[in-house]
């Protein structure tokens, strides 16, 4: 082997060993910044404040509890819709459908996932609220409910693809004895496959509510932006605010370092922190069923 | 006399029930797809023209075209591939080719859901901590293209790392069997074969910077900027941010350009798709192995 063609292999190699790390490196200079840039405001507002029912900056009132309201009542309705709807469509598509009906379903779901939010946020505008405000005679349709109905939709892709995955690593004999022992193909799916994909199922079900909590553009456009406490389901039909839509909002217009700027990007943290617990126990999830696999089958 | 089974006892009855009614749900989850699309071309089509494609906004952006938000668009998705693809193909290497099973190899997996996890807004307030007020880079290209491309990463990661590793084990044994390096297993032999799949997964990815909105809001785009940018350290206007704008903050705004805005959003990311779905199935066929 010639001098310099392992010189050259060698720094290749350390190269991609250190992009290797770059998805680390990047989680935590996120968080750090997030901490540089939101926990000044801890100093600066005081907690009573902070966790009061008020957000009206201009005059200094920072609660964040109809924000995390807000957020929490959209969120809850969108996984109302699309985790019954995600998780049907995915064992329509992985146990019922013929061939060519998955061969078409699949690229259409992914389709709706390569939508960019902003494109249903202006359908939420000019056609759905509309259509609602008139069907439930509201005084506006820009409500909590419109934003659901969005969001769950901007949800329905990844539960279904996840779901979809995960049913369709359940082994092929599984289904075989259960037809074998008599079981109906319904049965089968209810009592032996979905049970099997139990945890793939949930991953799907938890990665899309954070998908539902993270999104920003629709639910700035559609929820109509009062960030009023949710106090009763009834607040599902009137305006809220969510926390992603305050930053969206709100961090365009003010100034670098100030109070408002701190306390946008303390809800920043917030909201990372949420998708941090989503996530990891997403993953803790799929590593304990792997591993708990890997002892029975060796 | 015949005994009349309960009717939910009745398991295929039952399972008739149940399959129409997941049917009736899928039907429901794809059949509004389908009308989202056909009723943007259907109203935006008209507003497609030459001038709209090709010339300035006019008249508080009422009139006129949107060269500007397209070119935008088209320089931050090249933007984020310039600085996404080589890190994400060489982290999906190093994933695929050289990590070990352990403690470390997980957390890095683990960084990488959670890089795919956190809000785009999020990203934006990173970009603006980081890029545009730390590094002092501005509301620039430069800045939205580099935090839309730690938010592309997982992407391209995720889906390069699965075609590397679709690529059978016996290919890199006869390789290193005949005298080859490792490196040189990987260059020639590995990665020309997992290429359809990482092509796939990096256009998916920039699909996806491509149509984001909140991550550019604080970091690149421009509200209304009737010329082209010159240099990456200009902000520019996008197609995202400009239907948003268009569709929120300006009074009185015809909706034939908005709808129009709103087609030529998604004939740039749909293609993309699609170029994708094409690319991943032609090589499917082919696929030897």
């Amino acid at each position: 082997m010639n001098e310099t063609l392992s010189w050259k292999e060698y720094l290749i190699t350390r190269a991609i060993k250190v992009t290797g790390y770059s998805a680390i490196v990047f989680v935590v200079l996120i968080f750090f910044f997030l901490l540089r840039e939101g926990l000044p405001t801890l100093a600066e507002v005081p907690l009573s404040t902070l966790f009061s029912i008020r957000w009206y900056p201009i005059e200094g009132y920072y609660g964040i509890l109809p924000l995390l309201s807000g957020s929490l009542i959209v969120t809850l309705g969108a996984a109302l819709i699309a985790i019954p709807f995600g998780i049907g469509t995915a064992i329509y598509i992985a146990e019922i459908a013929p061939r060519w009906m998955r061969e078409i379903l699949k690229p259409l779901v992914e389709l709706l996932g390569g939508l960019p939010s902003v494109v249903l946020g202006f359908l939420g505008i000019l056609v759905l609220s509309p259509f609602l405000r008139r069907l439930l005679d509201l005084p506006t349709g820009l409500t909590a409910f419109t934003g659901s109905l969005l969001l769950g939709g901007i949800a329905i892709p990844t539960v279904v693809s996840i779901a979809e995955d995960a049913l369709d690593a359940v082994p092929r004999s599984y289904r075989e004895a259960a037809l074998a022992l008599g079981a109906t193909h319904w049965q089968t799916i209810w009592r032996v496959t979905l049970p099997a994909a139990r945890s793939g199922v949930l991953t799907a079900v938890m990665l899309g509510v954070g998908r539902a909590i993270g999104e920003t553009m629709t639910v700035m456009m559609v929820t109509g932006n009062a960030p009023v406490l949710a106090t009763s389901p009834g607040a599902l039909f009137s305006p809220v605010r969510t926390m992603t839509a305050t930053i969206a909002a709100e961090m365009g217009e003010v100034a670098g370092g100030s109070v408002h700027y701190h306390v946008l990007f303390f809800i920043g943290l917030v909201l990372f922190l949420i998708s941090l617990a989503v996530n990891v126990t997403a993953s803790a999830i799929v590593f304990r069923t792997r591993t708990r696999a890997e002892r029975i089958l060796s | 006399m015949r005994k009349r089974i309960p009717l939910l006892r009745n398991r295929h009855l039952v399972q008739r029930l149940g399959f129409s009614l997941l049917t009736l749900m899928a039907a429901l989850t794809v059949l509004p797809i389908i009308g989202v699309v056909l009723f943007i071309i259907k109203e935006g089509l008209p507003a497609i023209s030459w001038e709209f494609l090709t010339a300035m906004p006019r008249e508080g952006m009422r009139a006129g075209g949107i060269l500007p938000a397209i070119v935008g668009t088209l320089y931050l998705t090249l933007g984020t591939a310039i600085f996404s693809v080589p890190l994400g193909v060489a982290a999906a290497i190093y994933l695929a080719e050289y990590a070990p099973e352990n403690r470390l190899t997980r957390l890095i997996r683990i960084a990488i859901i959670n890089l795919a996890g956190i809000p785009s807004v999020v990203y934006g307030l990173f970009g603006l901590g980081l890029f545009v007020l730390f590094l002092r880079f501005g509301t620039s290209i430069l800045s939205a293209s580099l935090t839309l491309s730690i938010m592309t990463l997982p992407v391209i990661i995720s889906a390069a790392e699965e075609a590397l590793r679709a690529v059978p084990q016996a290919f890199r044994t006869v390789s290193i069997s005949l005298g080859a390096t490792r490196w040189q297993t990987i260059r020639r032999i590995v990665l020309p074969q997992a290429m359809p799949g990482i092509i796939t997964g990096i256009i998916l990815g920039l699909e996806r910077a491509a149509g984001e909105t909140a991550p550019i809001l604080f970091t690149g785009a421009a509200f209304f900027l009737p010329r082209l940018p010159h240099t990456p350290f200009d902000a520019t206007m996008a197609l995202p941010y400009h239907l948003f704008v268009i569709s929120t903050q300006v009074p009185e705004m015809p909706f034939q350009i908005q709808y129009g805005t709103a087609l030529v959003l998604i004939v740039f990311v749909l293609s993309m798709n699609l170029i994708a779905t094409i690319i991943r199935s032609r090589a499917r066929a082919r696929r030897q192995w």
